[in-house]
């Protein structure tokens, strides 16, 4: 999550969100949420796991180009 | 209702005392909130007990639905963490366990405004043309 929050406050376009799964059953039903963290990024990208930042940033850059479909 | 214990509370102090500038804690709740909201609201007016540079602002989502709305803000509770302006850090639900050392860690980041991030990455997020909202599904063990 933290990484999330230093990519928002580096670009006004970058929003950051922690939800906590729990108390949002529905939101992580939609997003199929079975192991945390999950990351979701405009509703077209999203993985499991703690990812390291170059790779972190370069799904935030797939997304932001329309890369990627959701499952 | 104290959330911290004793513990907590002076180490939480000991890390406020490095902000670096102003935070206001917005939170977002509503009449008669589930437990986790007013635990929410709690927990960020004991987070402003321990430093004269945090504030708390708390609004009712549903009656302040234009502020809501200006925030982003859909569920609740929600915990806006803003610095000298908003940097769009958010935690939606009560950020306790895990989440309460990032919750820390957003505060420092918003009173500085100065993210953690590789030359690299501040290059490329540059680029950005579109916005883009990161969620991050989380869970407090």
């Amino acid at each position: 999550m933290r990484l999330a929050h230093h990519l928002a406050a580096a670009s006004d376009l970058i929003r950051g969100d922690a939800i906590e799964a729990t108390e949002f059953p529905e939101l992580a039903r939609r997003y199929a949420v079975m192991a945390v963290p999950k990351v979701v990024i405009n509703e077209t990208v999203s993985f499991e796991g703690a990812l390291p930042e170059p790779a972190f940033v370069a799904e935030v850059l797939r997304a932001a180009d329309g890369g990627g479909v959701l499952a | 209702m104290a959330i911290l214990t004793d513990r907590d509370r002076g180490l939480v102090e000991q890390e406020l005392a490095k902000l670096a500038g102003p935070v206001k804690l917005i939170v977002f709740t509503q009449e008669l909130g589930t437990e986790a909201a007013v635990a929410t609201e709690h927990l960020m007016k004991e987070l402003a007990s321990l430093s004269d540079k945090v504030t708390v602002e708390t609004w009712n989502a549903i009656l302040d639905r234009d502020k809501a709305e200006a925030y982003g803000v859909d569920k609740i509770p929600a915990v806006v963490v803003e610095g000298a302006r908003d940097y769009g850090i958010r935690f939606f639900g009560l950020p306790g366990g895990y989440e309460f050392a990032n919750l820390i860690d957003a505060m420092l980041l918003a009173a500085s405004g100065q993210p953690q991030l590789s030359a690299r990455t501040l290059e490329q997020l540059g680029g950005l043309t579109r916005p883009v909202h990161i969620q991050v599904f989380t869970t407090p063990t």
